[in-house]
């Protein structure tokens, strides 16, 4: 019953994208700047009909209707319902769903949020995130249908895999496609720009807000996946360049590119191809990332089932959409002579998307690098941090003065006014990293720089706020938070501690200032899990600090699998970090235990980065 | 110039793609095959009886070594231990076995119940050190010849077959 009306309504929204498009280009026809009604009433239809699809999907999760192999593979009857809801989009065919609805959402919205722009503009870019859309639902009805039915219907299902049953996990995919499936709403502007020769600042300003909305939601799409790695994971880390990771920054280098490019396309009406090329990258990338997760050619810790066919249908799309771009920017394509002074804010901005096309390439470089090796020399190799850190990190230092400086800067042409705040500055911030070298410890001279450099942008973006009159207070807000993240990250980085030992119920043991006593061992019945807690107690002979840290070992039955949950207790100035797992045939446990700084900072800057997006967005609403 | 620099970055995304599509057929499982014809550098391995600490040195004399992981615990082990009892016999080989996060009173136990064939005996109670290896389950067994180049690689129990293939390439 669900799957026939998921699949109905499915095939409804097939109908609905050729309507559009055909209606699109009748309307194209006449010469008004009148968009038929029609359109509206049908583009209002197919988000109302893609929505009801969903929530027949969601359905078929809460009702655990396992005549459904989405269902069955991915839900069980036991399980509590907040999961079985973010089920639905927890696996491949569910999550293809979320996708079309944020294409169809976008595409909507777009329509009737760019009144102000002339109708072919709309138009053209209404046909062609159609055509995205039905390019998804093919995907979907032919290789990838959540609706479709198993026979003889089974009594119960497999379970959702344990540790994706999580609350961050729950909202991290939501999140993270607002992002970059958002951004196929400026790779349709974009291609629809090209066609129609609509190439001014008001190109800018149709695409400003949805790149920040899509900006603002991946940054906090990341955010989630990392914290969820943090704790889920067990390795106490908050980044690790997976591949999968990897695929979700990509994406992000490139937007937060074109949200700078934007600006000066809207000022100076320069950089138009530039930015065209980011609006077309960014979605690219995009799918892309998503062909390296589904396709199964990746290994990583979050890549979905591995099947060739899904690979194969991803990367024809992507080949059609790829060629597609290039045909018609290269068709359009016209060198500009323009001249850009070389002491000016356009020339700074333009410096910031070097730095992100630079990041861009050895995060791609990395992520691609053991497939091309694999493929070309059959020899299997994974990049992993050491190649990024050493490639990223000296990089950082100087980006970070160029972000402070720039915004100082002028448009048109420049001339230094505040050289002698910005030595202050430079100065307090040289200062400050040595009080905490000497108050602390010190540590390399890169973390030095990283450290100084990033206080100089703190403080540099600080001073910002105090300007009469105040001229961008979301970007402040943004730069001072991106310095604090780069701050905390190194002071993170550098006093962070970790001891990695073996330890049996009712042991002590004393490392380097700690002592450690696993002093209990409960049983816990859970609804859908048993949970063995261990009770270890951490002292700090140092600072007399006690505390007491529960790790966990879950057995879940279905599917059976073992999860190991870190106990983590947080405070504004550090986490306690603990994990503990069963070694085979022995009565010891295997612990490691971090102490990492200001990790909380780590999180809070990311959503202050996040928030200056949103902030921006709202300035900019009101603007236009 | 314009064009040339279109038709490079065409060629570019096809060689991209292609890539791509050629991959999606491969495997992306990890396996040790590769590590065929390479160069053991620079390992540390704790002796199993005292401090010793065994390093590339202590095996230059040698014309070939197989090193072989096991472990009390693994039945499999159990099934090879008569091969490399034989082997043990050869002249031109020298057998490092390397105890794989095992205790080491059953591994002591283990090798006077089946007899030791192993002219060095160290072990990797934590299994870190076996990662440079590349090994990822035991039994696996490694053969090198004098300038720690790996010849073969062994990847469960040693058998019949196998023995004869060791024996024919060192002598």
């Amino acid at each position: 019953m669900l799957s026939n009306i998921g699949n109905l309504l499915l095939f409804l929204n097939i109908f609905f994208s050729c309507l559009i498009i055909n209606y699109s280009f009748n309307c194209l026809k006449i010469s008004d700047n009148i968009i038929f009604k029609k359109i509206f009433q049908i583009g209002l239809l197919q988000c109302t009909a893609i929505l009801i699809c969903f929530f027949t999907l969601v359905s078929a999760f809460l009702v655990s209707d396992f005549s459904l192999i989405t269902v069955y593979q991915n839900s069980h009857s036991l399980k509590p319902i907040f999961y079985k809801i973010s089920g639905t989009w927890g696996n491949h065919e569910g999550s293809l769903l979320l996708w079309v609805i944020i294409l169809t959402f976008f595409s909507f919205l777009f329509l009737i949020f760019n009144k102000k722009h002339p109708k072919d503009f709309r138009l053209y870019t209404l046909i062609i995130q159609n055509f995205l859309i039905l390019g998804f639902l093919f995907f979907i009805i032919f290789n990838s249908n959540p609706f479709s039915k198993i026979d003889p219907i089974p009594n119960e299902g497999l379970g959702l895999n344990p540790i994706l049953q999580d609350p961050a996990l729950a909202i991290h995919p939501p999140l993270l496609y607002v992002g970059f499936v958002g951004s196929s709403i400026y790779f349709s502007a974009a291609m629809a720009s090209l066609i129609t020769n609509y190439s001014n600042k008001f190109f800018a300003i149709s695409i400003k807000s949805w790149v920040l909305i899509s900006w603002a939601f991946q940054t906090l799409g990341i955010l989630i996946g990392s914290i969820w790695a943090y704790y889920e994971l067990g390795w106490g880390g908050f980044w690790f360049w997976d591949p999968v990771e990897n695929a979700s920054l990509l994406p992000w280098f490139a937007m937060t590119a074109l949200m700078h490019s934007l600006l000066v396309l809207e000022k100076r009406n320069l950089l138009y191809f530039w930015t065209i090329i980011l609006c077309l990258l960014t979605f690219i990338l995009s799918v892309t990332g998503t062909f390296l997760v589904r396709s199964g050619i990746l290994n990583s810790v979050h890549t979905f089932a591995n099947d060739p066919s899904r690979g194969i249908f991803i990367l024809i799309f992507l080949s059609l959409m790829i060629l597609t771009s290039i045909y018609f920017l290269f068709k359009k394509y016209k060198p500009i002579n323009a001249e850009i002074n070389s002491n000016s804010r356009e020339t700074f901005i333009l410096i910031n998307n070097w730095f992100m096309m630079f990041y861009l390439l050895t995060v791609l470089l990395g992520t691609l690098y053991p497939i091309f090796t694999d493929v070309l020399t059959n020899y299997k190799i994974s990049v992993g941090p050491p190649f990024y850190n050493a490639v990223i990190i000296p990089i950082v230092i100087i980006f970070l003065i160029f972000m402070a400086i720039g915004p100082q800067t002028k448009w048109i042409k420049n001339k230094f006014s505040n050289l002698k705040l910005s030595f202050f500055i430079l100065c307090g911030a040289i200062f400050l990293n040595f009080v905490i070298i000497n108050l602390f410890r010190s540590y390399s001279i890169i973390s030095n720089l990283v450290i100084i450099s990033s206080l100089f942008l703190i403080m540099s973006s600080f001073f910002d706020i105090f300007k009469k009159p105040l001229i961008n207070f979301p970007r402040i807000i943004s730069h001072i938070s991106f310095g604090f993240l780069i701050f905390f990250i190194g002071l993170n980085h550098n006093f962070s501690e970790e001891k990695d030992f073996n330890l049996k119920l009712g042991e002590t043991i004393q490392i380097d200032n700690y002592n450690f006593v696993f002093q209990d061992l409960e049983l816990f019945q859970q609804v859908n899990y048993k949970a063995v807690v261990g009770k270890i107690s951490v002292s700090d002979t140092k600072t007399k600090e006690k505390r007491m840290l529960n790790p966990e070992i879950r057995i879940y039955d279905n599917p059976q699998t073992l999860t190991y949950e870190a106990s983590i207790q947080t405070n504004f100035f550090r986490d306690y970090y603990l994990t503990m797992s069963n070694i085979d045939r022995s009565e010891y446990y295997n612990i490691k235990f971090q102490k990492k700084p200001l990790m909380i900072w780590i999180w809070i800057s990311v959503i202050m980065l996040s928030f200056g997006g949103l902030l921006s967005l709202f300035r900019n609403a009101k603007h236009n | 110039m314009q064009n040339t620099i279109k038709f490079f970055i065409i060629l570019l995304l096809v060689f991209i793609l292609g890539v791509f599509f050629i991959s999606l057929n491969k495997s992306s499982n990890y396996d040790t095959k590769y590590l065929l014809g390479n160069k053991l550098t620079n390992f540390q391995l704790k002796s199993f009886y005292d401090n010793k600490v065994f390093i590339n040195n202590d095996f230059k004399e040698n014309n070939f070594t197989l090193i072989n992981f096991w472990a009390s615990w693994c039945a499999p082990c159990r099934v090879e231990h008569p091969v490399l009892i034989k082997l043990s016999k050869e002249k031109n080989l020298k057998i490092l076995g390397i105890n794989f996060k095992d205790k080491k009173a059953n591994a002591s136990k283990f090798l006077e119940t089946l007899g030791n064939p192993y002219d060095f005996l160290a072990k990797d109670e934590l299994g870190k050190q076996s990662i440079i290896f590349g090994i990822y389950g035991i039994p696996e067994s490694i053969l090198i010849n004098k300038d720690f180049t790996i010849i073969r690689k062994y990847i469960g129990p040693l058998n019949n077959k196998d023995f004869n293939e060791i024996k024919g390439i060192i002598n």
